[in-house]
């Protein structure tokens, strides 16, 4: 593209920025006669720049919009309808703008509309009495929210007063240019501190008092380059007003957005990331947040409702502080929502205070809007918000109060090029962790308090009241093998998910300079980056969300634990756990529901045949299993057995002692790839082996799947078992199967109907109903809504069975509802689902 | 003196006993790569990144790149340092020689039976009087992408 085109563009879109907020501020202040001359100005230089190069159309609408500005300077009235007028030519110069850089020339169209209109604005007469705005007194100092403003915008392309004089105070420079004066800079000091390093060797050096005034110089140099980094956040708060103008037009509320600290200054790259969320979280207020006029006149507030929006300083962060004065948050809706939707239970909720309540807004998928605004709702939601907050190492906050409002305070780094960091030791080698993702350090190994457990070879540490899993860096990076269970641990977050990375020594933090990946190594997802450090030598800048990836399937587990509460784990609510000790010192449990009885037997009375233990019991030889090949047998006294039944036929495992009985969450933390074992679970603050039961069963009875009360003649039935929690999938289906049906599990409502709509022998659905995204109501809705699956039994699986929820549940089409650990009752409906097919057919 | 139109100025060097050439105008700078950090997961291709007055240099194993068995590696290795779009490479090689300045139309095709490793990053062969002079393309010897996704 042409340069000068460019040129033009970038000031034009600049321009037309300030215009629109200009522009808002006018119509509250309609007698400030240096607004209006400054919106005058610009419209002006756009239509002359226009004329210049040959866009007819831009400077044809720039030129009406232009006389309709010289009526209000000449006295006309300024009415809504006026200034609506003018910001709708606006956008549409912004989409010729658009056009011109996609086309490089003017796109074809027709503004014929929008000049009428300005036309017929500026033929009408201009009242005879408005102000004297031409030689108009500079605001009154009573007006100091201008006055403010002004200052703040010093920084801006001078206007207003001085703009009649040329440009001088700043000039434009290309980021490439900075970024190269950067790497320049960061060059001299490291050269500096090798001078410094030499100097430091030889006492009486005649270089001491030069190299000293070198220091400082450099010092200051490399302040001020990274300065010129910096833009002030108004660059971002720009579109604000206009904004929530608009909004309050469409919302008919009234609305004042009121900006201060505009001029605080942070790096530029960090300016365009926050924009976004800020942009949504002024939505939020304005549509959320405010009140109708009428509601607010009611509740005894000002009509106009505000909105505050702040940023200031503090320490290495900038502090961006956005309160409105609206109704607040409703918090027992909050509560309700957040029960509904499955993320908290009930009791949970109810500990909670309001304060940590409010922070469910920011959850996936959580929205209390009790309908879906054109504003918010647009399926860019607060966690959204979060996330990109934090994507740039920030945090948001809120605080709210019922009928006074909501503040949020976002808090984000000044800078993304230079970052504290952790620099570690691996295998001989350093790297720098982002200080942002580590949550603290650990020592172990040694005669310390905190030493790596593992469980069969997976290396983990109790900290406090969780397992965190652990990874050494030296594996992830493929530097050797860990040898030896010393070192460090760094706990680091990355989302939601924590683990601890194995080093073998911890240095010191540092400041360090993010260097991009060399194109040749970018496809390397453990690294973000590289940095020189002090000393000069390159070191590798760990991602944690790479190492994370690299985790897989043990990370996604222990996600279970994370303090977040995740959805799906969280509604099982409370199970009551058979915790004992079989072959190793380490507690293994099952879910009680699952134990028919527990029993002792004398051992005389275990016999061996065939290789196998069996044991008399109720008149039957019942065949007696060990979980672990290392738990033996007794030889004499009792021997404690779990007896599982089912109709009529009873297995038995080993045990060599009963723990306890618990009643626990059962977060399964770091899944397990061994048969047998379900996972893993901190209960009681002991690491507990949760065995699948499932896994027996045939081992007991080798037909103990295929037995069934159906005819052998009669092809098996199939279920479709949806369960979001790998632990019921687990657990029923094969439960299910022993009953002699065929199951096919899947983990979401989407992939239920995926299966259903590839695969047609289906006879009946099992579902639970709290699921994320779709549950079990929308999952049956879309069954019945088939007409080929319409007719599909399902019965549903429920941690909470209330009679609300029965009754909703028949009316989109559930056949049987059963309680989520009625094992019998889950069966029997299932029977009597298919006897009911078994006629039908 | 019409033909000097058609001389080239080589760097050359040696890697895995074989005598390579650069065209000058490619080659930034020779120097003696120090403190290598080395890249985990990087393959053998990559003998790590340094820094080189502030800029990051990303060293480029020549003889494994090549495909050479480099038999002894050099005590004192050094690099040839260039510069592609905004980022920065360091090739090394066992031992850099003189710059030769060779007429263009000498400069011969790759023989058919060369090694198809070497041959895609080839331009050609100039021979000179006691050896032969390969002269490599940059941009191909730079292009990792195609090695690496046939690994």
């Amino acid at each position: 593209m042409d340069d000068l085109l460019r040129d033009f563009l970038t000031e034009t879109g600049e321009s037309l920025d300030l215009v629109d907020a200009e522009l808002v501020r006018f119509e509250q202040e309609p007698n400030n006669g240096d607004i209006l001359r400054n919106i005058f100005r610009l419209v002006h230089t756009i239509k002359g720049t226009c004329g210049f190069l040959a866009l007819s159309r831009l400077e044809r609408l720039a030129h009406a919009a232009e006389t309709v500005m010289g009526k209000f300077r000449d006295g006309m009235p300024v009415t809504a309808e006026a200034v609506t007028l003018i910001l709708a030519t606006i956008d549409r110069i912004k989409t010729i703008l658009d056009g011109i850089e996609a086309l490089q020339q003017e796109p074809p169209g027709n503004d014929g509309d929008l000049i009428a209109q300005l036309g017929v604005l500026a033929r009408e007469e201009p009242a005879a009495s408005q102000a004297d705005f031409g030689k108009g007194p500079a605001p009154t100092p009573a007006d100091d929210r201008t006055g403010e403003e002004l200052t703040t915008e010093a920084h801006e392309p001078p206007r207003g007063a001085a703009a009649d004089k040329p440009a001088s105070h700043s000039i434009r420079v290309s980021v490439d240019t900075l970024d190269r004066l950067m790497t320049t800079v960061s060059e001299l000091v490291l050269t500096r501190n090798q001078l410094l390093e030499m100097v430091r060797r030889h006492e009486d050096s005649d270089f001491k008092a030069p190299l000293q005034r070198l220091s400082s110089v450099t010092a200051e140099l490399q302040e001020g380059v990274m300065k010129t980094r910096m833009q002030p956040i108004g660059h971002a708060w720009q579109k604000l007003p206009r904004v929530v103008r608009d909004l309050a037009t469409e919302l008919g509320k009234d609305i004042e957005l009121d900006m201060h600290g505009a001029e605080t200054e942070l790096d530029r790259q960090v300016l365009e990331l926050i924009k976004d969320p800020l942009t949504h979280l002024v939505r939020n207020c304005a549509d959320h947040g405010i009140e109708s006029s009428a509601e607010r006149f009611a509740a005894g507030k000002p009509r106009r409702g505000t909105i505050r929006l702040g940023a200031c300083h503090q320490g290495g962060h900038i502090i961006i502080e956005l309160a409105d004065d609206g109704r607040g948050l409703d918090i027992p809706l909050i509560r309700a929502k957040a029960i509904a939707s499955g993320l908290a239970s009930e009791a949970e909720i109810a500990a909670k205070s309001d304060g940590e309540v409010c922070n469910y807004i920011f959850s996936p998928g959580f929205s209390t809007a009790a309908r879906v605004t054109s504003i918010s709702g647009r399926g860019f939601g607060m966690d959204v918000v979060r996330n990109n907050i934090e994507q740039i190492g920030g945090t948001v906050d809120l605080k709210s109060v019922a009928g006074a409002g909501t503040t949020f305070t976002v808090k984000i780094p000044l800078t993304l090029a230079i970052v504290s960091a952790l620099i570690v030791e691996a295998a001989g080698d350093r790297f720098a962790i982002p200080q942002l993702s580590v949550l603290e350090l650990v020592r172990v190994g040694g005669d310390g308090e905190h030493r790596i457990e593992r469980i069969k070879g997976t290396p983990v540490l109790r900290l406090r009241d969780r397992l965190l899993p652990l990874l050494h860096l030296k594996e992830v990076l493929r530097l050797g093998a860990s040898e030896g269970d010393e070192g460090f641990v760094v706990v680091t977050q990355t989302g939601n998910q924590i683990f601890g990375l194995i080093v073998d020594s911890v240095f010191h933090t540092e400041e360090i300079v993010i260097k991009p990946m060399s194109s040749k190594l970018r496809h390397i997802a453990v690294f973000s980056g590289t940095t020189i450090l002090g000393d000069g030598a390159v070191v590798m800048i760990v991602d944690p969300n790479g190492v994370a990836q690299a985790f897989g399937r043990s990370v996604q587990a222990a996600l279970a634990g994370a303090p977040e509460p995740k959805p799906s784990e969280a509604v099982e609510d409370k199970v009551a756990l058979l915790v004992f000790r079989a072959g190793s010192p380490q507690p293994k449990a099952v879910p009680l529901a699952l134990v028919t009885r527990l029993e002792e037997i004398d051992c005389r009375r275990i016999e061996i045949s065939d290789g196998r233990h069996l044991a008399q019991y109720r008149g039957q030889l019942m065949p007696l299993l060990r979980i672990d090949t290392a738990a033996g047998l007794k030889q004499e006294g009792v021997q404690p057995i779990l007896v599982f039944s089912d109709r009529g036929r009873s297995m038995g495992i080993v045990v060599d002692e009963i723990i306890d009985i618990v009643e626990d969450k059962l977060d399964i933390e770091v899944a397990s790839q061994r048969p047998g074992v379900l996972g893993y679970a901190v209960i009681k603050g002991n690491t507990t082996e949760i065995v699948d039961v499932g896994h027996f069963l045939p081992q007991a009875f080798e037909d103990w799947f295929r037995r069934r009360d159906v005819s052998a003649a009669q092809p098996a039935r199939t279920v479709l078992l949806v369960d979001d929690s790998a632990f019921f999938r687990n657990m029923l289906a094969p439960l299910i199967k022993a009953a002699g049906y065929r199951v096919i599990a899947v983990g979401s409502g989407a992939d239920a109907l995926a299966a259903l709509q590839s695969d047609t022998r289906f006879d009946l659905i099992v579902t639970d109903i709290e699921m994320p995204e779709m549950d079990g109501f929308a999952l049956a809705e879309a069954v019945r809504g088939t007409s080929r699956t319409a007719a599909l039994p399902i019965i549903a699986l429920s941690a909470m069975v209330s009679a609300d929820a029965i009754e909703r549940g028949r009316a989109v089409g559930f056949h049987d509802f059963v309680a989520k650990f009625d094992r019998t009752g889950l069966i029997a409906a299932i029977k009597e689902q298919s006897a009911d097919l078994d006629v039908a057919a | 003196m019409n033909d000097s139109i058609n001389l080239v100025d080589y760097v050359t060097f040696t890697t895995a006993g074989q005598l390579f050439g650069l065209p000058i105008e490619r080659v930034q700078d020779v120097f003696k790569p120090a403190r290598i950090t080395r890249v985990p997961l990087a393959g053998p291709q990559i003998a790590g990144v340094l820094n080189l007055r502030g800029r990051i240099v990303t060293a480029i194993h020549l003889s494994n790149r090549l495909g050479m068995d480099s038999a002894a590696p050099p005590t004192t290795p050094m690099a040839i340092g260039i510069e592609c779009g905004p980022e920065s490479f360091g090739l090394l090689v066992d031992a850099v020689g003189e710059v030769l300045r060779l007429p263009q139309s000498e400069l011969e095709e790759n023989p058919i039976n060369l090694d198809r490793k070497l041959a895609r990053v080839s331009a050609g062969v100039h021979r000179l009087d006691d050896q032969l002079l390969v002269v490599l393309d940059v941009d191909r010897v730079l292009d990792l992408g195609v090695e690496l996704a046939a690994a």
